[in-house]
């Protein structure tokens, strides 16, 4: 029987089935439970990295020592491995890689919309686009065999929609594939200058071959129905023009979108009246398709920004909308998300909001929050491992301005491990002087709970070392190190205030696991557990909202009484609140 | 597709909408409809607005739910259904919970929570009033108030020939099965007949 699975679930079944070997990624949405899932296959090893590029490149090993490899990313994580992919686009392989890129459309969880379909074009590698599970399932095992044939890398471009919905899928048996023998081959792999020179020549050549592939092969099909529209469609926008157009129109549907099965589609072109090309985000299909002197409505119509859905293609091209129920929306607030109840990094926050004069730098996790009302303890976030390095070059240039404003960065533990710690050796090495907070909660929490080099546990939940910040920061040369617990106020307060009192770079460790997390062996017997509640003694309450200034969701104040209330369900007893009110109104319970 | 019908689930991160979505489409796979589902992970769940989009029929295409289409709309949370609504077709149906989790604008004194919003909904489209937070507490764990609502939904979309007693068995843990299965009866009861569209 068919199983219901997310593109996500799918993409690992296929790379079970595919006879995969070797697997590795670091966590990022909408991407994460990939390997989550791979990990459940005890014939694939399957590794988090500490970050994408690590990924990469020990997939690219494993796939130069003859196994069938994977690795997968969220977009921007492709960014950060981008420096291997390009090189992968010239060597080639030996056992099959493919390489997942899971595109966010609509931004549901990331910094930008970048469109990483142009990233196959640039480095030249061939792609596949999956619009369903089933698809994404058997693309994977479709591109173990482009891969080997081919040798090339394959690249199947997901979006978050593809990997966060569910259709069915047809289940299949694992082909083991043998590993295959490593022989030396420096022309191949090593790509010197002298080497690299004569690869450029072999990859043209291969993508001469991928054309012709492309042209012919059945994941580029048509569809006829009515000849009046034809629509060139790909990824989960094909299933909205189907939506949307049903019967009334002929399809092209790309499977394989690079290179483009270009003359397949000039002959469609041919038989319909109108042309339209259906893609999210980027005119990538387009371009290629009027530069080859082919007629097409494609970004006139279809939106470039944000995510499409049946209703934006089906406004876009017929000016229709459906109907719906007429009623005021302004009534409705805001639900925007908050830091959860009992989080260490509020506790942090709190304090460091308190400093006049600084310029707080941040960075990629639930503690980009902290920037958020009411804490608004955050300037700027640009990509992984930027606040320390940007902190230096911040405060380099106040110095030069002479202006005293301090600079602190705020970064995650695994944040801090996937690029944070060469950031640090820049502030050692340039003489800097800014303070670099880490906010160590035990564990990659933004993306579900993953573990990282610092928790003691693998993907697999087997022991691993744990590797501890406080040595890696001094080995990096920092002289004034101190870890904190965030939920103890006063040492918070003491720790920045120190901080702030030295003329040399710092780092203060926030230490405290996650609120949500599920304490490990190592947790209970550092922090014991989490637990009691606390409540507010309405007799002593002056409404001063000191409380509310912490921005805890278990906290309500009562208008019309104007007294706060703690929410005894999410309250976990982490006692921010007890140490911020004036007037010891809030107590703890029995 | 026009058989394809559509079943909208709308709460706060952390209700339970997920399980509910889990056992509806595994029920309705079951039953032998081609299903999709999407939901959206991440950022949002961190006590944000979420939405859980099931569609079933024939053949199924896109993954979600566009505005004017969803064929009933269950809201686990009151002021969530009116950041939903127009999502409903004019003359599908509300299952509204009665149940308020203030957002952190509310919580901080910056708006009030909106009054008379079950009334509002009421005038607009067939509605169903569900206190499914104090049935899941006489059944003795609010948490279950979640089973409660999927009970009302498979009632109110006349889907009782799929034997969702068996898929939730299936689905929780063995020591919550009489709870959640106590759960999904009570919601079950509380549509009346004369209600469930044919």
């Amino acid at each position: 029987m068919k199983k219901l699975m997310t593109g996500n679930e799918a993409i690992a079944r296929g790379a079970f089935e595919a006879g995969i070997h070797y697997a590795a990624a670091y966590p990022g949405t909408p991407s994460t439970e990939i390997l989550e899932n791979i990990a459940r296959f005890k014939e694939i090893i399957a590794e988090w990295a500490p970050n994408e590029k690590v990924a990469v490149e020990s997939a690219v090993g494993a796939c130069y020592a003859g196994a069938r490899t994977l690795a997968a990313m969220k977009h921007v994580g492709l960014n950060v491995a981008a420096d291997p992919f390009f090189t992968m686009g010239y060597t080639g392989v030996n056992g099959g890689m493919v390489l997942i890129s899971a595109d966010d459309p609509g931004l549901h969880s990331s910094q930008n919309e970048q469109d990483n379909r142009y990233y196959a074009k640039m480095a030249k590698v061939a792609m596949l686009e999956p619009s369903n599970s089933q698809e994404c399932k058997d693309m994977v095992i479709k591109a173990m065999e482009i891969s080997e044939k081919y040798d090339v890398l394959v690249m199947i471009r997901m979006t978050t929609r593809l990997c966060h919905s569910k259709s069915l899928v047809e289940e299949g048996e694992r082909k083991e594939v043998p590993i295959k023998p490593y022989v030396k081959n420096q022309p191949k792999y090593n790509v010197s200058p002298a080497n690299a020179k004569q690869l450029h020549l072999v990859v043209e050549k291969k993508l001469d071959e991928l054309r012709k592939f492309s042209n012919e092969t059945d994941l580029n099909y048509i569809e006829w129905n009515d000849k009046k529209i034809g629509v060139i469609s790909a990824g989960v926008a094909y299933q909205y023009a189907k939506e949307v157009f049903g019967e009334n129109a002929s399809y092209f549907k790309v499977g394989f979108t690079f290179p483009l099965p270009i003359e397949k589609i000039r002959k469609f072109a041919q038989e319909v009246e109108t042309l339209y090309v259906i893609e999210e985000l980027e005119p990538f299909m387009e371009e290629q398709i009027k530069a080859a002197g082919i007629s097409c409505i494609g970004k006139e119509r279809i939106p470039i920004t944000w995510e499409l859905n049946p209703d934006i293609v089906k406004r876009a091209i017929f000016g229709t909308e459906n109907d719906t129920i007429e009623y005021d929306r302004s009534l409705v607030a805001g639900r925007p998300p908050t830091l959860c109840a009992g989080c260490p990094h509020r506790a942090f926050y709190y304090q460091l909001s308190k400093k006049k004069d600084t310029m707080i730098t941040g960075d990629i996790g639930c503690y980009t929050l902290g920037g958020a009302p009411p804490l608004n303890a955050m300037d700027t976030v640009v990509c992984m491992g930027a606040s320390v390095s940007m902190a230096h070059g911040a405060k380099k240039v106040f110095e030069m301005n002479n202006d005293k404003k301090r600079v602190v960065a705020t970064i995650g533990d695994s944040t801090f491990f996937h690029s944070g710690m060469t950031s640090l050796l820049d502030v050692v090495f340039n003489n800097g002087n800014t303070i670099t907070c880490i906010l160590d909660n035990r564990i990659t929490a933004m993306t579900g709970h993953q573990d990282n080099p610092g928790t003691g546990y693998t993907l697999q939940g087997e022991d691993a070392k744990i590797v501890e910040i406080e040595p890696i920061v001094k080995a990096l040369g920092i002289k004034h190190v101190r870890t904190i617990n965030p939920l103890n106020q006063k040492e918070t307060k003491e720790a920045l205030d120190w901080a702030y009192s030295l003329d040399e770079p710092s780092v203060i460790i926030s230490r405290y696991p996650c609120a949500l997390k599920k304490y490990t062996k190592y947790d209970l017997e550092e922090f014991g557990p989490l637990e009691g509640y606390c409540y507010v003694d309405q007799d002593l309450c002056i409404g001063c909202k000191k409380c509310v200034s912490t921005g805890c969701p278990a906290i309500h104040f009562l208008k019309p009484i104007k007294k706060s209330s703690i929410n005894k369900v999410q309250c976990v007893g982490c006692e921010l609140c007890l140490q911020v009110c004036p007037v010891k109104a809030i107590k703890v319970g029995e | 597709m026009k058989n394809t019908k559509n079943i909208l689930l709308v709460g706060v991160g952390g209700q339970g909408t997920i399980l509910v979505s889990k056992i509806l489409s595994t029920g309705l796979v079951e039953a032998g409809y081609d299903v999709k589902m999407s939901e959206i992970h991440g950022m949002a769940q961190r006590g944000g607005s979420v939405s859980t989009q099931v569609r079933y029929g024939e053949k199924v295409y896109s993954p979600i739910i566009g505005l004017g289409e969803a064929d009933i709309l269950v809201s686990f949370e009151t002021m969530e259904t009116l950041r939903w609504l127009d999502h409903l077709k004019p003359e599908g149906i509300v299952v509204i919970n009665d149940y308020e989790i203030p957002s952190a604008p509310i919580l901080m004194g910056k708006v009030e929570y909106p009054e008379g919003i079950i009334e509002m909904i009421q005038e607009k489209a067939e509605t169903r009033v569900i206190k499914a937070g104090d049935i899941a507490e006489e059944i003795g764990n609010p948490k279950v108030m979640n089973v409660v609502l999927l009970g009302a939904l498979v009632k109110s979309m006349n889907l009782m020939d799929i034997d969702w007693e068996e898929v939730i068995k299936a689905s929780v843990k063995e020591e919550f099965v009489d709870m959640n299965i106590k759960a999904f009866r009570a919601g079950v009861e509380s549509v009346a007949y004369e209600e469930v569209k044919s």
